[in-house]
């Protein structure tokens, strides 16, 4: 027998008047965080316009950053490529650093810690996260690089041999790896807070399997715990590596900003877009004014892929899962 | 009261949660090879009792215990006794079924094995051994690789089972494993549960009046009435069913209270 499929019914709601002014408060607020956001991409576009149709793609190509003369004897050329590379540099060194101490961690915090420990070490952690930014940058200059210039000369020494760790003049201070390792003790604290709540929600019943199979605490973790807080961590490590690429004071205290692409992080220069934006803010005239604007926005788009990709894994990890 | 060498026996068994004694004073005998069902009221502690068997039960913060667990008649609770191993050997399952959602059907019958360090000759034997012992190789056996969350509640609960049976335990402790099934999946369970108890011993915790009767070959009743939890009576189950020596048996088996 044929069925004759009747016409789809439309679903009409009645929605009473709180709830309709609770929609309009929910949707306009999230409308103007978004309004925000493009109205900001919209202003670098419009300020770092210029540069980018003077320059093209040379603009991330070339190493040069020079404003010219008043006079027009010298013709302003900019460039942002040392910096960006630099950004990525440093910001790869914090994350490489951070997240395994985080996740040891998050775990002890989780599963080991005698419990009167617990709740003390969180909120400190909390803490720490909070402490300015430049606070680590003076910190990292007055105490952290005399010794970290040491474990560089170590790290040189053994692993000389591997170029990235090659140093061409034997100076030790202000480069990309004592800034990566200032960034990394920076967002330590975030990322392990990130893990430690995700690990804190792993399924008890999931962790009793395991024991239950004659398994170690190390192999709960390996197996549950871990494999659980995966997609979890990749977000937390995403928040960090947001911070490092964004952090301006800090770095430029430790890091010796030089217009050169390197990729040698023991040598003492590096680069880092916000710190570059920081550091010629102040004395910029209004045309390299606007090729830091453009700058701005290379920083501002870069951050926004790495969350775009942040979040992909995050999903992609999260089906998994269920 | 003599001792038993074979098999897995408790002497006065007391367990703590905190401040409160959820358990008091068991003393029982499971023979090799036999399937005790342990039956009474919910927070009678059956399953606190159960957990006290293979050291689940310390994991709980704040937890203690008093007594003894004796395993082919050493005490489980020895000094020297290294609990992974005694949980090798003595597997569990549990009510919710809780295959490793990461890992594939396969992945999961002998994630055990990498847990508890033990090696295998055969993984893809064994894999095909422990999903046929649990009843599952007819409907998984064409999709090892696909993930251990495709299947139903039902498959999960005889996956965990297959998962147990890898590491060859002599006891399988069995936590109502069937509260979340389908009639259907309940019955193949228990099909398993009989197969399994030719040469294993098998202890399960079951609400389920006919279930117990049905699969079990002894019966434990335990009761709380207010304080901590006891063993009213264990004996076999056609007696525990037809003529209990309690009162208050006879009561919960006929369905007057609890």
């Amino acid at each position: 027998m044929e069925i004759i499929a009747p016409d789809k019914r439309k679903i009409a709601v009645r929605r009473g008047i709180v709830d309709k002014a609770f929609r309009g408060v929910v949707t306009a607020g999230s409308m103007i965080s978004l309004i925000v956001l493009a109205l900001i991409a919209a202003f670098l576009l419009y300020r770092g316009f210029e540069v980018f149709r003077d320059f093209g793609l040379k603009f991330f190509t070339s190493s040069k950053w020079d404003a010219g003369a008043d006079d027009g004897s010298i013709a302003p050329s900019f460039g942002v490529a040392p910096m960006l590379v630099g950004s990525v540099v440093v910001a790869t060194i914090a994350i490489s650093i951070a997240v395994p101490f985080a996740v040891v961690m998050a775990l002890f915090l989780c599963f080991y810690a005698p419990r009167f420990l617990r709740r003390p070490m969180t909120s400190v952690l909390d803490l720490v996260a909070a402490v300015p930014s430049v606070i680590y940058g003076i910190w990292g200059y007055a105490i952290l690089m005399p010794h970290a210039k040491g474990w560089a000369e170590t790290i040189n020494h053994w692993l000389g041999w591997i170029w990235i760790f090659k140093v061409p003049v034997p100076i030790f201070e202000r480069s990309p790896f004592i800034a990566g390792v200032l960034l990394a003790i920076m967002i330590l604290p975030i990322v392990t807070s990130v893990a430690r709540e995700v690990y804190s929600q792993a399924p008890q019943d999931q962790i009793d399997a395991a024991y239950g199979l004659g398994g170690t605490r190390w192999g709960a973790m390996r197996t549950v715990v871990l494999p659980f807080g995966k997609s979890g961590l990749v977000g937390g490590a995403m928040l960090g590596l947001g911070r490092a690429l964004g952090e301006t004071v800090a770095v430029y205290l430790v890091l010796n900003l030089v217009f050169k692409v390197n990729f040698q992080i023991l040598a003492s220069a590096g680069g880092s877009v916000a710190s570059l934006i920081a550091s010629r803010f102040g004395e910029a005239g209004p045309y390299e004014l606007k090729a830091l604007m453009a700058a701005g926005l290379v920083l501002f788009i870069i951050t926004l892929i790495v969350n775009f990709i942040a979040s992909s894994i995050v999903n992609r990890a999260g089906k998994s899962q269920r | 009261m003599s001792q038993p060498t074979t098999g897995l026996a408790t002497r006065g068994l007391h367990a703590w949660f905190d401040k409160h004694h959820a358990l008091a004073d068991v003393s029982i005998h499971f023979p090799e090879n036999t399937v005790t069902g342990l039956i009474g009221p919910s927070g009678c502690g059956k399953s606190t009792f159960l957990r006290l068997l293979n050291r689940m039960h310390e994991f709980i913060p704040k937890s203690a215990m008093a007594g003894e667990v004796l395993f082919n008649g050493e005490d489980i609770y020895g000094a020297d006794v290294d609990p992974t191993e005694i949980r090798k050997r003595i597997g569990m399952v549990f009510q919710k079924p809780n295959p490793f959602p990461s890992m594939t059907i396969g992945e999961n019958v002998v994630a055990g094995l990498k847990l508890a360090k033990v090696k295998t000759s055969n993984k893809d034997d064994l894999i095909e051994e422990c999903l046929t012992r649990a009843g599952l190789w007819k409907e998984v056996g064409s999709r090892l690789k696909a993930p251990a969350s495709s299947l139903s509640g039902g498959q999960q609960q005889r996956l965990c089972i297959a998962r147990a049976l890898a590491l060859k335990p002599e006891v399988l402790l069995m936590d109502e494993p069937c509260s979340a099934l389908d009639p259907g999946s309940t019955l193949r369970v228990e099909e398993t549960i009989e197969q399994l108890s030719e040469n294993m011993t098998i202890v399960i915790v079951t609400h389920n009046m006919q279930q117990a009767a049905r699969v079990s070959d002894y019966c434990a009743f335990f009761l709380s009435g207010g304080g901590p939890g006891r063993l009213i009576e264990a004996d076999e189950t056609s007696k525990i069913f037809s003529s209990p020596q309690d009162s208050r048996t006879a009561d919960y088996v006929q369905g007057r209270f609890g």
